[in-house]
């Protein structure tokens, strides 16, 4: 029986430990975002850090969404055409792009792109005793360092993914339309009148946003809790890819039921 | 002799592991004290609890009398203003320049005009011998001036107390002469009190007033640099002449070697 009881122990463990460290990284949040906030110091900060997780990810998120709008403009194409239905081309790639592909493709590639830096940087900062010497110097690392970059993931990434549907729109014009011969003015007239404000393009927002804080938060509490080694650091950046694109596939899933499953 | 730092029966564990076993040190105000001892023994860990970064498991660290474990966060931010740390890799800010790194804790605490912080971090960067390099990066400094500028760093704010984490090592002769000069310097010329942590006997031995030895999780010497010199205990004498066997062994524990290598039956 003693295998039955070591393998019980073993999950109680590890149950134990996973709530142990959510427990750190709410710690965190709290210490970062809710506690006396200094809006005078964090504002030029976070702007900085717009600018290396927003602006500096613009490259990726516009050239990805461009092609999958081609993508799914020839997919969409080739299947509505066999119904005579290939002008609703237009609302089938915005609805696709504004619900799904949109706000879960930018977290992704966030999460590879932004994510992995983030906790790349703050792990070498903690290697480094940079992270330390904050403290010694009587500046809260976590609101020097973790607060900007946690604000600035959440600012930056609803506004990527709104970039990425728009490009990606564009990018479904340009097949569907250019190329392919799909009516113009069908294309964007009935993807007006089908696309709804709040259901479609605000819902999508409310999902960026919601992915938007779970990646940032991984990522910079996967950094502030890594061990300080090459190996932990390396360790930290992968779990911060794998973590996140976990959970905004799960997240989108539950989101989705909420949103668009229950009528 | 006004004690500036007293640890008072310190027992410290690291995972499980004891570190400290019931240790005392004082550090006397305005003198040098220094803290020896075999690398991995946690001379560094030292520091830090003196910081307040790491909590003893029992026994007190007191702070011009204030107990340093028992403050709230709140004033343990406003104590270590008072005290500043050299960090061995010296812990710039890698996204600033020489500058701004000296001029971060002046910003961060102050509310100094602009040309009042110019006006100190050029002082600052004049006293460690650095002011042609306040502008560059510090990728581009050697380690010798990295740690000079973190020193300026240090001292900008004017503290009470300063730590040195292992400032000599993995110094060039030139460098570590340099940083002897400057810490023997900044202990006369600013009436600070000064805690070096280094495994780097004749340099330390030279500017130190009082200096602890620890091993085996205790003090195992302390004195007056004379005192240490002439002290009869073995474990002291195999450090400070460096000697590679004696009662800190050469081999870390294992087995027997006639076990390890001619087989059991042995």
């Amino acid at each position: 029986m003693s295998w039955a009881v070591n393998w019980i122990s073993n999950i109680g463990a590890a149950t134990i430990n996973r709530i142990t460290v959510f427990g750190r990284a709410t710690l965190m949040l709290i210490g970062a975002i809710i506690a006396k906030p200094q809006p005078a110091k964090l504002i030029p900060l976070t702007i900085k850090q717009l600018y290396v997780v927003g602006v500096q990810s613009l490259l990726i998120i516009i050239v990805s969404g461009l092609f999958i709008g081609m993508v799914m403009a020839l997919q969409g194409y080739t299947i509505l055409v066999g119904y005579g239905a290939e002008g609703s081309l237009g609302p089938m790639v915005a609805l696709s792009l504004l619900r799904e592909l949109g706000p879960v493709v930018t977290a992704l590639l966030f999460a590879g792109r932004a994510g992995s830096a983030l906790t790349a940087e703050i792990g070498l900062m903690k290697a480094t005793e940079q992270l330390s010497s904050l403290e010694m110097m009587a500046v809260d690392p976590l609101r020097r360092v973790i607060a900007p970059r946690l604000w600035a993931g959440i600012i930056a990434m609803p506004m990527l993914a709104l970039i990425f549907s728009a490009v990606g729109i564009l990018g479904g014009h340009l097949v569907g339309v250019d190329w392919l011969g799909v009516d113009y003015g069908s294309y964007w007239s009935i993807m007006q009148s089908t696309v709804d404000w709040n259901k479609d393009v605000m819902n999508g927002v409310i999902k960026s946003i919601v992915f938007a804080f779970v990646v940032t938060w991984i990522a910079t509490f996967k950094g502030y809790d890594s061990v300080p080694t090459s190996e932990g650091i390396s360790k930290a950046t992968t779990e911060t890819v794998v973590f996140s694109s976990l959970a905004v596939l799960g997240l989108d899933f539950i989101l989705t039921a909420l949103m668009f499953g229950i009528e | 002799m006004e004690n500036l730092i007293e640890i008072n029966n310190l027992t410290f564990r690291r995972s499980g592991r004891l570190i400290y076993d019931d240790i005392s040190i004082n550090i006397v105000k305005g003198k040098t004290t220094a803290i020896m001892g075999p690398s991995g023994i946690g001379k560094t860990t030292m520091l830090r609890l003196m910081g307040g970064q790491l909590l003893p498991d029992s026994g007190d660290v007191k702070f011009k009398g204030e107990s340093i474990p028992n403050m709230s966060r709140k004033r343990l931010f406003e104590v270590r203003r008072q005290m500043s740390m050299l960090f061995q890799s010296g812990a710039l800010f890698t996204d600033m320049t020489v500058f701004d790194n000296i001029a971060f804790p002046l910003r961060e605490h102050t509310r100094l005009s602009e040309s009042l912080i110019e006006t100190i971090v050029m002082l600052k960067l004049q006293a460690v011998g650095l002011r042609g390099a306040a502008q560059l990066m510090p990728a581009e400094l050697s380690g010798g001036m990295a740690r000079r500028a973190a020193l300026a760093r240090a001292i900008a704010l004017d503290p009470d107390m300063i730590m040195y984490d292992e400032p000599f090592a993995g110094q060039d002769p030139i460098s570590m002469g340099v940083l002897v000069k400057l810490i023997k310097a900044f202990n006369d010329a600013l009436q600070l009190t000064s805690v070096v942590v280094t495994h780097d006997v004749t340099e330390v031995m030279s500017i130190a007033d009082y200096v602890y030895i620890l091993a085996e999780k205790k003090v195992i010497g302390s004195g007056t640099p004379e005192q240490i010199r002439n002290s009869q205990s073995p474990l002291v004498q195999q450090f400070l002449e460096g000697k590679a066997d004696g009662p800190v062994p050469f081999h870390y524990p294992a087995d027997s070697v006639q076990q390890a290598f001619l087989g059991a039956e042995l």
